[in-house]
């Protein structure tokens, strides 16, 4: 293991966290603390609760999972796009660096970032809504494993993108839509039947509905299921990873 | 011993169809300084960047140090440092933290006093805390060599170090660059200013339309290629060579003033004794003599022309 590679680009990534510190941590906070001010206060207090939750605390989880992929995928996939797109990538490749390090080192920074995110939002939540948290550990284990595997599945999009518009369209037209119609705002019982099916094709929802469970013991499917999904999704990755770095995709000529 | 760099069989094909190489043989021997010269899109750059791992052979083996650049490229790797042709670095990143990256980044753990020297030896060290936007073209460039030399590599690649760079920096490379072969590096680099690889360079390499065409000691190479001018300039005017010199084959500059005679320095008779006897039978009286060696230049201008 070149540990000394792994370091060195998880420095690198982190140290650029910190120089756009605004865009990276203050926007997401800004505008999922206005989320709680417009659902959570505003049009909150007029919804009944879910199950004996508040329908301000209802969200909370579904909110951070929001940031939790937008974030992850948006920044892993700039950390590894950006130097293909200036060039610097030549470095990369010719180190004696592994793939697998190369991954850990991108996907490793973006997600301590998601991680570090998710729990500033969180407490922010907790300065407007009361929160409990039944499964704390559980709940940390959907925190990692999602930013983990976003922050993956944006490393990928970060290869493949050859523009800007492509690094912004993936994030943008897929996972906003699916995570606003995973159950961010609504439990999936609310759906007519007919959309409660077709809404198990989208896996937000169980990435949001587990989540959820860890915090309130509600969920829209089972807690197994929801982590079964999220290793798939994140063994999806992994092996479109692998076959990336053996071919050289996007990478090499 | 095994070379520095050996080439064997390389066939480079993109997936557009283009065959930028075409089964190149090559051997770097350790501590040289290896000049690979070409016109334009002739496969320098694609040949670095296949043995620095940047690019995919389609078929061949190449052997850095004796490791195999595929097989065992971390020991391969670890070995070469490359000097890209393209400038670009981490607009946002300082000097020191952009040099200290590729250090670690080839494996080599934090050693603040080599990162210290190289900076230094490249005048860099006033910038080190300098955003690398900040800094001009030139300086950039000397960030990239930085960042080069910053893992100690035996093997290192330049291609175009000097492209777009003025005297001073130039000179201060060749510094370094001369500094970094008596220290025993191995030196691998491509040029357009063809009297620097006849200055730098030990053994030259030529390679056209992806093809190596010619590969041989810099001096051996002006020696069997060379040819010299003897140039004799005249006291008086003339119009025409004068019949009597006709197979000298001399040339009359334009302004009449002189008379130039082509020779070859590896034929046993270079003529010379003759013409000047026959000049003299002929009463041409002249007031001065020179002579002149072929630089590379026009040796590898003939050289890449005949291949059309």
């Amino acid at each position: 293991m070149n540990l000394y590679a792994i370091k060195a680009i998880y420095l690198f990534e982190m140290h650029r966290t910190w120089r756009t510190i605004m865009q990276s941590v203050i926007s997401p906070v800004v505008s999922t603390s206005l989320y709680f001010v417009v659902f959570g206060s505003a049009i909150g207090g007029r919804i009944p609760e879910i199950s004996g939750v508040s329908y301000g605390a209802f969200i909370v989880p579904g909110l951070i999972m929001l940031s939790l992929l937008t974030q992850s995928i948006s920044n892993a996939s700039f950390g590894i796009y950006f130097p293909k797109f200036v060039g610097t990538i030549y470095e990369l490749l010719s180190a004696p660096v592994s793939y697998l390090e190369i991954v850990v080192a991108y996907v490793g920074a973006a997600a301590t970032k998601s991680i570090i995110l998710g729990v500033i939002i969180l407490a922010t939540a907790a300065l407007f809504v009361p929160l409990r948290i039944e499964h704390p550990f559980v709940m940390l284990l959907f925190l990692v494993l999602t930013a983990v595997t976003f922050s993956m599945f944006g490393f990928i999009i970060g290869i493949w993108a050859d523009g800007f518009e492509k690094l912004q369209l993936v994030p943008l037209m897929i996972i906003t839509p699916l995570t606003f119609l995973g159950g961010s705002f609504y439990s999936i019982e609310m759906l007519p039947p007919f959309w409660q099916k077709v809404t198990l094709f989208n896996p937000v929802v169980y990435l949001i509905s587990g989540f959820r469970w860890s915090f309130f013991g509600l969920s829209d499917v089972h807690i197994g299921t929801s982590l079964a999904m999220t290793a798939l999704f994140l063994i999806a990755c992994i092996l479109i990873l692998r076959w990336i770095f053996t071919t050289g995709y996007r990478l090499k000529s | 011993m095994s070379s520095a760099i050996s080439v064997s069989s390389l066939y480079k094909t993109y997936s557009t169809g283009f065959e930028a190489l075409k089964n190149i043989n090559l051997d770097i021997r350790h501590g040289e300084i290896f000049a690979l010269l070409g016109p334009n899109g002739a496969g320098k750059t694609t040949l670095i960047s296949t043995i620095c791992g940047i690019v995919n052979p389609t078929s061949g083996t190449i052997l850095a140090d004796g490791h195999d650049i595929i097989k065992e490229y971390r020991a391969a790797r670890s070995k070469i440092g490359l000097v890209p042709q393209e400038l670009t670095t981490d607009a946002f990143e300082t000097v020191w933290n952009t040099v200290s990256f590729s250090r670690g980044l080839f494996g080599k753990p934090a050693k603040p006093a080599h990162i210290e020297k190289i900076l230094k030896e490249l005048s860099l060290w006033d910038k080190k805390d300098s955003k690398l936007m900040t800094l001009s073209g030139g300086m950039k460039r000397r960030v990239m060599i930085a960042k080069a030399l910053s893992h100690e590599p035996e093997i290192l690649f330049l291609d175009e170090p000097t492209a777009g760079v003025d005297v001073e920096l130039r000179r201060d490379m060749w510094n370094v660059v001369r500094a970094l072969r008596e220290s025993g590096v191995t030196i691998i680099l491509t040029t357009h200013y063809i009297e620097e690889a006849q200055q730098m360079a030990d053994r030259i390499g030529v390679i056209s339309h992806g093809e190596i065409i010619l590969v041989e000691e810099k001096a051996e190479l002006m020696r069997s290629l060379g040819r010299k001018q003897l140039r004799l300039f005249l006291q008086e005017k003339r119009d025409e060579v004068p019949e009597a010199l006709a197979q000298y084959e001399l040339e009359l500059s334009s302004d009449g003033c002189e008379l130039i005679y082509h020779y070859d320095t590896q034929k046993e008779r270079t003529g010379i004794t003759a013409l000047l006897k026959d000049l003299d039978k002929a009463g041409v009286r002249f007031k001065d003599i020179q002579t002149r060696e072929s630089s590379l230049e026009e040796i590898f201008v003939n050289l890449v022309r005949e291949r059309k």
